[in-house]
């Protein structure tokens, strides 16, 4: 066409009218930290593996979750779920059940036999690590996966550590645990049962190992000084449960009495009603609020027909009865005694006080300082002994599995920059995902999925596992209730919201790009991002 | 084959001829009867694929015809007074644009006081709004012109009024000659749009243009418009050619040679002031007539040629600038040989007839040089001048001399 | 658009993406290979709601005829920041005539189009809310009584910004413009009855009107191919948030859009021959001062005393909106959007 001058115009000519100097502030793709992912005390990146777990693809999401834990199928039974209790999600319906999903990973992953990738390559290093708990395993697993070779010592007959003695079955089957036990020493691990390290040092210099990492757990019950009669029978929690591990469970009568307020508690009193105990019967002096056992167990726990006496300390015991003291909560919430009294009928009574760690293996090693019953180490999980480190249980910090999980990460991180003779520098952390950033609007409402239970009437004869597994549709519905708090989802949002279509795509997992030609800086990018994965920063003019 | 017919029967058909692919309408009197008749065509399907569209007013007529054209489409319209005025926006945006529209304007004195009768204010009133206009002396002219309008039209890219006086032409049984399908074909090619909407050469139609280019842009127009003067000798040549009969062009000069006085007029009043020469001519006066048949661009030169060998020129203007005189005779003027004596006369106006008789009593006495620099034919003075003292300032408004 | 049982529930229903579900299920505007009719380098201010909505309608629509489309526009901003000589950021064939003459080239264009028999070339007119409600409103009736097969999109930021924020037909009560300054004893515009035009295109019984906004992308593009898919006038009204005339920060220009929906003062419906047929349901209701307080234009409401009765009309309109069309509903169902993986 021979168009007239200037009224008629070729299209798309106005390229060549860069409106990006317009700008006064720039916007900027980032990732931030989800909340999960900061909460985790194993260090999970969450929200990555939900990522490909969203897509269905859920081999790449066993993959990215092994990356910092290799026992998913544990953790998504045993895990106390913080991450779930910081979830953005909660303020918009419900948390995610981040836990649910790793647990069908976790499964998925046995049941499809999938393996951990082996090292790339040997270091020619040895480490020894002394405890084949949650953090020994963890450890080793991570040693060996950036080439160590490790060994494993332990003084059980069985690995696994407060795992296996400690989570009764109906929590944790033992064939799950067996088996994600075995994929890690598949990795070609050893591992030495039946034998205690008496002194660490002297293992790892007889043994040949460039480090070593204490990771023996506390299995020492903690007692408690209660006037008894000859006849009343008082027992430990650990020994209980340990007794049904060996399949050798010890008699408790028809009323059992639990004394404490914490998870191993509320196993016992648990495990006590599948033992055939009409009177499950929890003995704590302080209150619900206050009780340390996770609300989780307690729930499941009452739903089971176990009772608690709150605000109560046992002050005798005899053969079929106990007294009981009432307390009451100074203005600190420490309980002060009452001085008023009351019986409860108990065949047995089962001590739940908490868990010593037993350190004889560091006695003799110079620069070791113990406080408190743990070890004193540094951020680096070192001990004051070179070359010695030590997690879990045996270091101050909360006592779960996942803490443990996360110290071995820790741990063989730190063994491995130590071998290396790099310096430990703590990487600099994401600025947090927080709610106030995302743009919530976008996200469809749906409810979680909740997990089948078993119902209470059965598990309380049986020690089935009680909280049953997603199936694939719902661990899918589940993950994609997932919000990538601070980490860009492609949906095209921002590339779909420019009014000066100043983003570019580009293309599946690759993400966007801003095209300062055009972009006038707006911000409607980062304000109508859902997932808060874009940020302005001022125009250096 | 000429016949007994209504001029706008006859534009009617010169239109439907040259196959229009969009004709709008809106109703204003004395246009009606042209649209109506295209209507039934359209209705009837003797014009497929013609679309005929009616539309909600003059201003969507007008808006219509611009989008059709900037479709690719031939596009037709047509109007006259308040109508004119009512799409005058658009009218100055089809020409902006370029698009080679085609409107007969029924011309008809404008409101208020409202008058549906003829004169020239409305094409007046938009005569520089970059359309050619051309104005038809009868119907024979107005349905050659018609013909003509679309080729002179497509080969500029400009849009073309074709004036055709309301009532005394539109309305107006004459023997004419229509021609035949085959000649205007021959004629009149289909249209090649220089410019279209098209998905498949898209551009930007209408852009906003500022002051680095629009001097240009209108200079450009400018000059397109004056090539009409070069061109419409040559398509009014090509269509004589085609059709057997006709000519004309710029202008149509009648009984010239050797005029001391040339009367200057456009429009239907030719014919009676050709009948009044003849008269006056027989009485020996030396008098003659130009018809301004392209009054837009104004063909200067083709006037100026005309007029070389008057003594005195009389310009009859049916339209009034009010406050200033006729628009005809500011433009002969400049054509005009200097020092040559000019009259404008106002004639006409709102319908009142121009008679044979008032206009040989004017010419007379423009002949005794008693006209004049503007005169009024058939004011009625004794009206005016009681009207007037009731004024401030009374009877001292300058009316001039008349021909009563 | 299909729709499927199986809901997305991270971002399927809202976002312009999701790159869990089908390609065809997700918005042009997702797209790669999206027309981009209206291009960068436009002179829209930053945060054009106008600018957003025209791509989002014509990408929409040049994606459901096939890149079979031609384009007429009313003067106004969208016009003047698209087309300043030597430049013009359209990409599709587009015409510009006058202000209140859209409607009647559009269907000049498709009379035009009939004639030459490229009845496959779907044409699309689009304007503001002064040439649309206002200016050009006569030939828009007209379009629309002629049943012309034209698809009239108004872009509504309820003032003339072009010419500087002045008050128009489909400015909001109580709003500031530069003609209905915040002085005297009735700061800001009048209350009246105000030109819903949605409702008069209605009244005009043509086959298909329908309103929607910058906010929700795949319901406007629903309605455009929809509306593409319909032959005939039609009509699509989209609120477009005006950062300048509003007063109002330039990244909060989809959210304002979102927030007049959800408080009920811009009705997103669907009409078929006169008669609504669809509702989009509020999501999460807002009261109607979560909407104003956003906005510079509407500052006299809060400062320096509230004017607590005028936000009470302005909530009783939503509230009529909202029980006249039923905006809120136990049932209220969420866009469809989703598909099997």
């Amino acid at each position: 066409m021979n168009i007239p001058f200037a009224i008629t115009l070729d299209v798309g000519s106005s390229l060549a009218n860069k409106t990006g100097n317009w700008r006064v502030e720039r916007p900027v793709y980032v990732d931030r930290l989800p909340a999960c992912n900061q909460a985790c005390p194993a260090g999970e990146n969450v929200q990555g593996w939900l990522y490909r777990a969203e897509e269905g693809d859920y081999e790449g999401a066993w993959r990215v979750l092994v990356e910092e834990n290799p026992m998913p199928a544990i953790m998504g039974r045993v895990c106390y779920k913080v991450c779930e209790t910081s979830c953005n999600r909660a303020q918009l319906d419900e948390a995610v059940g981040i836990n649910a999903v790793e647990r069908f990973l976790g499964d998925e992953a046995l049941r499809r036999g999938w393996p951990f990738a082996p090292p790339a390559k040997e270091s020619g290093k040895r480490v020894l690590v002394v405890g084949a708990g949650p953090c020994g395993l963890s450890a080793a697993y991570h040693l060996r996966r950036l080439g160590h070779t490790v060994t494993i010592v332990d003084s059980e007959r069985d690995a696994g550590g407060m795992m296996r003695s400690g989570i009764p079955v109906y929590r944790l089957p033992r064939d799950v645990l067996t088996a994600e036990i075995d994929r890690i020493l598949d990795l070609g691990i050893e591992l030495q049962l039946g034998t205690r390290v008496s002194n660490v040092e002297k293992a790892r210099a007889e043994g040949g190992f460039d480090a070593a990492l204490v990771a023996v757990g506390a299995q020492l019950s903690q007692r408690a000084e209660i006037p008894a009669g000859d006849s009343a029978r008082i027992l430990d929690a650990l020994r209980l449960l340990r007794s049904v591990e060996d399949a050798e469970p010890l008699r408790l009568g028809r009323r059992v009495a639990v004394y404490g307020g914490g998870n191993t508690a509320l196993d016992a009193a648990r495990t006590a009603r599948r033992l055939g105990a009409t009177d499950a019967v929890v003995v704590y002096r302080r209150t619900r609020e206050r009780m340390p056992a996770h609300d989780v167990e307690l729930e499941e726990a009452l739903a089971e027909g176990v009772q608690v006496r709150w605000l109560s300390t046992v002050s005798r015991a005899d053969a079929g009865t106990l007294v009981l003291e009432k307390m009451r909560l100074d203005e600190t919430g420490f309980p002060q005694p009452t001085g008023e009294y009351e019986e409860l009928d108990a065949d047995s009574l089962v001590l739940a006080l908490g868990q010593n760690t037993d350190l004889s293996l560091l006695e003799d090693v110079a620069g070791i300082t113990v406080d408190d019953g743990v070890v004193q180490v540094g951020p680096d999980l070192m001990t004051g002994h070179p070359g010695i480190f030590a997690g879990g249980d045996v270091v101050p910090g909360e006592r779960t599995v996942t803490t443990a999980v996360g110290h071995g990460k820790k741990a063989a991180r730190r063994i491995d920059g130590w071998l290396r003779g790099e310096e430990w520098r703590p990487a600099p952390k994401h600025e947090l995902a927080s709610f106030d950033l995302l743009n919530t609007w976008y996200y469809s409402d749906a409810p979680r999925t909740v997990r089948p239970q078993l119902e209470p009437a059965r598990r309380r004869t049986t020690f089935d596992e009680v909280v049953g597994g997603l199936d694939e549709t719902n661990a899918l519905f589940e993950a994609r209730r997932c919000l990538s708090c601070g980490n860009c989802l492609e949906c095209d949002n921002c590339y779909g919201v420019c009014p000066d279509n100043a983003v570019v795509k580009l293309g599946p997992g690759k993400r966007y790009q801003i095209d300062y030609d055009y972009c006038k800086g707006c911000g409607m990018c980062v304000a109508e991002c859902p997932c808060g994965a874009i940020t302005m920063v001022p125009e250096s003019i | 084959m000429r016949e007994q017919i209504e001029g706008s029967q006859a534009v009617a058909r010169a239109v439907a001829l040259c196959r229009p692919q969009v004709v709008c309408a809106y109703p204003i009197t004395p246009q009606t009867h042209i649209v109506e008749a295209l209507g039934a065509r359209v209705k009837e399907g003797s014009l497929a694929p013609c679309q005929f569209i009616n539309v909600e007013s003059e201003f969507a007529a007008m808006s219509v015809s611009i989008g059709a054209s900037a479709g690719g489409s031939r596009a037709y319209t047509a109007t006259a007074s308040q109508g004119l005025l009512f799409m005058a926006e658009a009218v100055y945006n089809a020409s902006g644009l370029g698009l080679p529209i085609v409107m007969t304007v029924a011309n008809r004195a404008i409101g208020a006081p409202i008058n549906i009768w003829n004169d020239h204010s409305d094409s007046m009133a938009l005569r520089d709004a970059g359309w050619v206009q051309l104005f038809a002396a009868d119907n024979q002219s107005a349905v050659d012109l018609h013909i003509q309008a679309f080729r002179l039209a497509e080969e500029l890219s400009v849009p073309v009024m074709v004036c055709v006086d309301g009532f005394s032409l539109t309305h107006a049984v004459e023997g004419i000659d229509v021609p035949d399908q085959e000649s205007v074909d021959s004629f009149l090619p289909p249209f090649v749009p220089r410019q279209r909407l098209d998905p498949d050469e898209p551009v930007t139609i209408g852009a906003m243009v500022g002051p680095e280019a629009f001097t240009e842009v209108r200079y450009l127009a400018h000059a397109r418009m004056r090539r009409a003067l070069d061109l419409m000798p040559v398509i009014a040549a090509e269509f004589a050619a085609a059709v057997g009969r006709g000519g004309g062009g710029l202008v149509e000069p009648y009984r010239l040679e050797g005029a001391d006085l040339v009367v200057v007029a456009q429009g239907s009043v030719i014919g009676t002031l050709c009948d009044a020469i003849d008269e006056l001519r027989d009485e020996g006066i030396s008098v003659g007539a130009l018809a301004v048949t392209v009054y837009r661009p104004f063909p200067v030169d083709a006037v100026r040629a005309a007029l070389a060998g008057a003594r005195r020129v009389v310009v009859i203007d049916r339209a009034l600038a009010t406050g200033e005189g006729g628009f005809l005779a500011a433009d002969v003027r400049r054509a005009a040989p200097a020092g040559t004596p000019l009259h404008g006369v106002i004639a006409g106006l709102g319908g009142r007839p121009v008679t044979r008789a008032s206009l040989r009593r004017c010419l007379e006495e423009a002949s005794r040089g008693l006209l004049g620099e503007l005169a009024w034919l058939d004011l009625d003075t004794t009206l005016i001048e009681k009207e007037l003292a009731g004024l401030p300032g009374g009877t001292d408004v300058h009316a001039g001399p008349h021909a009563g | 658009m299909p729709t499927a049982p199986v809901k997305f529930y991270q971002v399927g229903s809202f976002a312009a993406g999701n790159r869990l579900i089908d390609p065809s299920l997700r918005t042009v505007q997702s797209e790669l290979t999206r027309s981009n009719s209206l291009t960068s380098g436009h002179r829209a201010c930053q945060g054009c709601g106008e600018a957003l909505g025209a791509r989002y309608v014509l990408d929409a629509a040049m994606r459901a005829s096939g890149g079979r489309l031609v384009v007429v526009n009313a003067t106004g901003c969208l016009e003047v920041f698209s087309t300043p000589y030597p430049e013009t950021s359209w990409q599709v064939a587009w015409l510009h005539s006058l202000f209140g003459n859209a409607p009647a080239a559009a269907s000049g264009v498709a009379a035009a189009l009939r004639s030459q028999g490229r009845t496959d070339i779907r044409v699309l007119a689009q304007g503001g809310d002064g040439g649309t409600v206002d200016i050009g409103l006569g030939a828009l009736s007209g379009m629309f009584e002629r049943n012309d097969d034209v698809l009239y999109v108004c872009y509504d930021n309820e003032a003339y910004m072009n010419t500087g924020v002045q008050r128009s037909g489909a400015t909001p009560p109580a709003a500031r413009t530069a003609t209905t300054e915040t002085v005297g004893p009735e700061p800001g515009n009048v209350f009246g009855q105000g030109k819903n035009l949605p409702r008069i295109a209605m009244a005009h019984g043509i086959p298909y009107v329908a309103t929607a906004t910058v906010s929700e992308v795949h319901d406007l593009e629903n309605k455009v191919e929809t509306a593409m898919g319909i032959h005939g006038a039609r009509y699509l009204h989209v609120l477009v948030p005006c950062p300048l005339g509003w007063a109002a920060p330039t990244n909060q220009t989809v959210h304002l859009a979102r927030l007049a929906k959800e408080t009920g003062i811009f009705p997103v419906l669907e009409a078929r021959d006169g008669e609504v047929t669809a509702v989009s349901a509020i999501r999460h209701q807002v009261p109607v001062e979560e909407y104003l307080k956003l906005q510079g234009r509407y500052r006299h409401l809060f400062r320096p005393e509230p004017r607590t009765e005028v936000i009470a009309r302005i909530q009783a309109a939503a509230d009529a909106n909202i029980a006249r069309y039923g905006l809120v509903s136990d049932d209220a169902t969420e866009p469809p959007a989703g598909g099997a993986p």
